[in-house]
């Protein structure tokens, strides 16, 4: 459910009928996209971990490997990567907490205070999955336009004192956070409403009828009913967040100190050509976000993810 | 005497400045696409409607655009045609490895871009397969299939088993059940998941950076300018995409609530 909240509002509502017996029919439904999926999906990956073994063939030759068994690059690379793996998780960490903290409350207002405004909420909902319809990198780029060093924003920020005379916000970790977190806050913000908006406010009536506070009726009515639209919204912004490049990259919000695991991947695979230490990267970055989900999917059930 | 209650304006104040932040850089660029600029658009020199109407003088923006919508069209074709049957098959289906097929679809999803960008890359580099426009479609098929299948699958739910059984009953072919019941029923979830899907491909980014070779989209245009200053053209491409795809949004909208009020007076 986590994901189909996000692709369609949510759905399976209606039970699943009975199925039929045909399964040859199954079988012809199945296939192509399945060996699609195998080929261009599976097997990337299996390559990928070949490679992430791999070590210099001794030619000299940039780019060219031979097959070994070096399970030492994840070691290698664990090392020498640390600040940037680190990088990768705490950024995700901080931008998903502070996605929900900003998405909940725009959430419950559209999806319970405006549900009487039809129009409203249609409107608003409209301007939340905005910012999809304009490319990610021009909405960056404009964030570092808006925050640049000559912008009257940071000097503003360095007349009252926020910012020091000589500092600046690109290439800040801080930046680069501020813009993940913009970037995925839609992401957020729809797994919410979509539960929010079937929220039974009657339930909320009864904590209230019972001398509940409105905060303990938000923490236990509100919040538990709305923990699986906060797991998918969680899942959904945390992945792709860990993963992103283009946030820390140098020519956009970060600097040579933001780098995250996904700057190393695009400048050892497409141009040092240093396959082994990009693959390495890449499958660790993949079995963290597979441990994260399986625990995710442990607690919530796998069938409900999707 | 009623009090003043700050609660009650809170958070739709609050809900407000939440969504003017969601629009600043939209409408930064918005702006910014009016800039009488030269080489890079970084201060504001004054308003024109140069770049608008000769977008194309700009090198490169048009064909990075042409690319983009290519690619798009393509890969949502077969992204859709692929998923929507994979979605007919699990909702209708019972079969052995279906839980298998759920985790199969459900992991691209789970998977960072850059594994599956650098996944593929190195799957092509291995085949020795030149990068380029069919690299790219190959990358955006396999990563937009899941969504569509998630999409129409709520749609397949959601589907009244009755009305196919009553055109069996009148003696209608399983062809002429799927192709006069099923399909057209099926249309608004299939059609939702094509616009998902060319969203999904006309944006990316970083899948198609590590598949893409020498060919140019419009995001990989995008990033490469970036280091020299994106000229103020990309912002025009970005604000007519944008203007097109709200457009679309609010007919769908406007359609759907005509639509719900007509049911609603019957």
């Amino acid at each position: 459910m986590a994901f189909a909240a996000f692709g369609h509002g949510g759905g399976g509502g209606a039970t699943t009928p009975a199925p039929t017996k045909k399964s040859k029919v199954a079988l012809f439904l199945l296939l192509p996209g399945l060996i699609y999926l195998g080929l261009f999906f599976m097997t990337p990956l299996i390559s990928l971990i070949i490679t992430s073994l791999e070590v210099p063939d001794g030619s000299g030759v940039m780019g060219s490997y031979a097959y070994g068994f070096a399970i030492e690059n994840y070691g290698k690379v664990v090392t020498e990567f640390w600040p940037q793996i680190s990088h990768s998780f705490g950024y995700a960490l901080i931008a998903t907490i502070a996605a929900l903290l900003i998405s909940y409350p725009l959430a419950y207002f559209i999806g319970v205070k405006a549900r009487r405004f039809p129009l409203i909420q249609g409107l608003m909902l409209t301007l939340v999955i905005a910012p999809f319809f304009i490319s990610f990198l021009l909405r960056t780029f404009a964030w570092k336009q808006i925050f640049s060093n000559e912008s009257p924003a940071v000097h503003f920020l360095q007349q009252v004192g926020i910012l020091g005379a000589h500092d600046y916000l690109v290439g800040t970790p801080f930046m680069v956070i501020f813009g993940l977190t913009y970037n995925f806050i839609p992401f957020m913000t729809l797994p919410l409403y979509s539960i929010l908006e079937r929220l039974d406010i009657r339930l909320l009536e009864a904590g209230s009828d019972l001398y509940a506070t409105p905060a303990t009726t938000f923490r236990k009515i509100t919040l538990p009913l709305t923990a699986p639209g906060i797991i998918s919204g969680t899942l959904l912004t945390f992945i792709p967040i860990a993963g992103d490049y283009v946030n820390a990259s140098g020519d956009f919000l970060g600097g040579t100190k933001t780098a995250m695991i996904g700057n190393v991947v695009e400048s050892r695979f497409l141009v040092l050509n240093d396959y082994p230490t990009a693959s390495a990267l890449s499958v660790l970055l993949m079995g963290v976000i597979l441990l994260l989900v399986g625990f995710y999917a442990k607690r919530s059930g796998t069938e409900d993810l999707l | 005497m009623r009090r003043f209650s700050l609660g009650k304006y809170a958070l739709p104040v609050y809900s407000v400045i939440a969504i003017v932040y969601l629009m600043i850089p939209i409408a930064y660029t918005f702006v910014f696409s009016f800039n009488d600029s030269l080489k890079t658009n970084l201060i504001w020199r004054g308003f024109t409607l140069d770049k608008w109407i000769n977008v194309c003088q700009q090198q490169g923006v048009c064909e990075a655009f042409g690319n983009s919508v290519m690619i798009g069209v393509i890969s949502t074709v077969l992204a859709t045609t692929l998923g929507t049957m994979i979605a007919i098959a699990l909702v209708r289906y019972r079969f052995k490895a279906r839980s298998f097929v759920s985790l199969l679809i459900f992991l691209p999803m789970a998977t960072p871009e850059v594994v599956l960008g650098a996944g593929l890359a190195s799957q092509f580099f291995s085949m020795g397969a030149a990068k380029g426009i069919a690299t790219i479609i190959i990358a955006h098929v396999m990563f937009c299939m899941s969504f569509v299948v998630v999409t129409v699958k709520a749609r397949v739910a959601s589907l009244d088993p009755a009305l196919e059984e009553a055109g069996r009953d009148l003696y209608a072919s399983p062809a002429q059940v799927f192709w006069k019941i099923t399909f057209p029923l099926l249309m608004p979830g299939i059609l939702s998941a094509a616009l998902l899907s060319f969203a999904l491909s006309f944006d990316d980014f970083i899948i198609t950076n590590f598949n893409s070779g020498p060919a140019m989209t419009f995001p990989k245009y995008v990033y490469t300018a970036a280091a020299r200053g994106i000229p103020a053209e990309a912002n025009v491409v970005g604000s007519a995409v944008f203007l097109l795809a709200i457009a679309i949004v609010v007919t769908v909208q406007v359609r759907g609530s005509l639509k719900a009020r007509r049911l609603a007076k019957q």
